[in-house]
């Protein structure tokens, strides 16, 4: 009869500790909008910040943060799928794949202030670059290569073998079928991963106080000479992003609304990673249901 | 049938060239890591070849004095804040993020898949900014409100990454305990246990080496966790004697000091030092989760 009691005694612990973590993250969520919700306008996001005093906006963080992520993912995407490609279709086991795999969780579990300072040696002082967006979007690749390779190696992994043969029995070559079946097939997943990685990217911030930089130059939108200090296309700028710019703000916020501005900040950086994270199921799930047939 | 001879070596050719490039690409992960131990064990190593500081004072002395004329970088306190407050958020969240598990997996699965582990996915997501954001506008003054102090204290610390660390572990959790042969919960089913006594008996002992890797990779995410932590510690560079006192770790040292010193300083150096200690410790890290997930295979 005792052990009984226990069971029942233990699936009321097992639920009541799934109900305190979602009431916790809804609380989280709605604690963290709520705060930010007067901020949460088209003014607050354009305009740009303003020192000393009140009613500055996020425009040039928040600009700053998608050109990072963008330029991030056009350097890590293709070698990470290269990575991914080689480790599931080419690797033979033995001490050089071992190797690889080693570097592959190595540099997914690397303290990403470490990763920073490695970004701060080599893409901002001995480059010359100086803190610039290029030198963050390169940290930032070297937290997302990891990623993004075993992203790309689990999906192109569940992609079956039958596909594979029949490409071949068609005299394709290895290269050919990996192109052109096999890493379609694999795509639902892979582009999954990628908004997924997209939403870490996005949030990151320690790998970024020394290699993007703590300041942010005025932007000139009509200004496309990338050489020039104001331009927006110009890569070799120093570029704060918005998650930079919330720790910046808490540790020395000068304006007097500095609290309604981390907090405006803070939901906006929130709601981007949950529209990232709601694109990525949606976009899984429809390319899946697409690519088998059901409709 | 004519074969074009020109297509097939074109053919030929791109297939090598494609192979080559992936190698390249997969190469690329283990250029990117050694150059990555290389360089910062070269610049951490300089406080003690170059600044000629005993590899004992800056591990066991907690004198923090860098800018003095005579700096002392004892970091006795960093590394012991940084054990601290890993240790007990560890202590909190593997508990909750192995039941967490064990509800999505035994309990409830429908209801675990649909909620739960969204819910799960969303907390990995949100950036560590916003969690010490809200440890600083919510956690800080309630701390200080109910058990005194400034609020900015190990406590706090905890409390963040407890919350950062369960996600890491539920998760990984999860897929070990998933992974497991039905076969044998029905053998357990079958000789009458009830599903505590299966997950208790049969369930956690078979999973043991994925849970001991979801602990392991929780405790190194907590170590290496940086601005969510210094935003809501204080950083007083002392061994806090309570719970409610400030502190500092590994990470929030680096963080806060190195944009106020020159490369080459003391100062600097010794910050360096502190990285590459990271840098060890998450190493030995990923070695101890490969000898355990080598050792407990499950078959």
């Amino acid at each position: 009869m005792k052990s009984k009691l226990y069971d029942k005694i233990a699936t009321i612990y097992f639920y009541a500790v799934a109900v305190f973590l979602i009431l916790f993250l809804v609380s989280l969520i709605s604690y963290i909008l709520y705060q930010g919700r007067t901020k949460l306008n088209i003014d607050f996001l354009t305009s740009p910040p303003k020192f000393m005093e009140a009613g500055g906006g996020i425009g040039p963080q928040l600009f700053n943060s998608l050109e990072l992520l963008i330029i991030t993912l056009i350097i890590s995407v293709p070698i990470g799928l290269g990575a991914g490609i080689y480790m599931a279709e080419y690797a033979k086991p033995g001490l050089l794949t071992e190797l690889i795999r080693l570097s592959v969780e190595t540099l997914s579990s690397m303290p990403s202030i470490v990763v920073g300072l490695f970004g701060l040696l080599v893409f901002v002082t001995m480059t010359g670059w100086g803190y610039s967006l290029i030198a963050g979007a390169l940290a930032l690749t070297v937290l997302n290569l990891p990623v993004m390779t075993r992203v790309s190696e689990d999906s192109i992994r569940s992609v079956p073998n039958s596909l594979r043969e029949a490409s071949y029995a068609l005299g394709s070559t290895k290269w050919q079928t990996i192109v052109k079946v096999v890493v379609p097939a694999a795509m639902p997943g892979i582009i999954t991963g990628i908004i997924l990685t997209a939403g870490r990217i996005f949030g990151e911030a320690a790998a970024l106080l020394y290699t993007a930089g703590m300041s942010s130059p005025a932007l000139n939108f009509s200004n496309l000479n990338p050489s020039s200090p104001t331009s927006p296309l110009n890569i070799f700028r120093p570029a704060e992003t918005l998650a930079v710019y919330i720790w910046k703000v808490n540790s020395e916020g000068l304006a007097p609304d500095a609290r309604q501005i981390a907090d405006g900040a803070a939901a906006v950086l929130l709601l981007m990673v949950l529209i990232f994270n709601i694109l990525a199921r949606w976009l899984g799930s429809t390319l899946y249901k697409r690519m088998t047939g059901e409709k | 049938m004519t074969v074009d001879k020109n297509y097939e070596r074109k053919r030929k050719l791109v297939n090598s060239f494609g192979k080559a490039i992936v190698f390249i690409s997969a190469l690329l992960l283990i250029i990117i890591t050694v150059s990555l131990f290389l360089f910062v064990t070269s610049k951490g190593l300089s406080t003690f070849i170059k600044d000629g500081i005993s590899i004992k004072e800056f591990l066991f002395s907690t004198t923090w004095n860098p800018d003095r004329e005579v700096p002392a970088v004892g970091s006795l306190q960093f590394i012991i804040g940084s054990i601290l407050v890993s240790a007990f958020a560890i202590m909190i969240s593997a508990p909750l993020g192995v039941s967490s598990a064990i509800f999505m997996v035994e309990i409830e699965k429908k209801l675990g898949q649909k909620i739960l582990q969204p819910a799960i996915e969303i907390f990995v997501g949100i950036p560590s900014v916003v969690y010490g954001w809200v440890g600083l506008t919510v956690l800080v003054p309630f701390i200080s409100k109910h058990f005194g102090g400034l609020g900015f204290s190990l406590l706090a610390g905890i409390l963040v990454l407890t919350i950062m660390t369960l996600p890491t572990i539920t998760s990984v959790s999860t897929d070990a305990i998933r992974s497991l042969p039905v076969e044998i919960r029905e053998a357990s089913y079958a000789l009458g246990a009830t599903r505590w006594q299966t997950i208790r008996h049969v369930v956690i002992p078979a999973a043991k080496s994925g849970i001991l890797t979801a602990i392991i990779l929780g405790l190194a995410r907590a170590f290496g966790e940086a601005l969510a932590v210094q935003m809501v510690i204080g950083n007083r560079p002392v061994i806090p004697k309570s719970f409610l006192e400030p502190m500092s770790t590994i990470t929030s040292i680096i963080t806060m000091d190195m944009a106020n010193t020159a490369m080459g300083s003391v100062w600097n150096d010794a910050l360096w030092s502190l990285a590459l200690l990271l840098l060890i410790i998450s190493f030995t890290f990923i070695i101890i989760i490969k000898l355990v997930g080598r050792r407990g295979m499950y078959k």
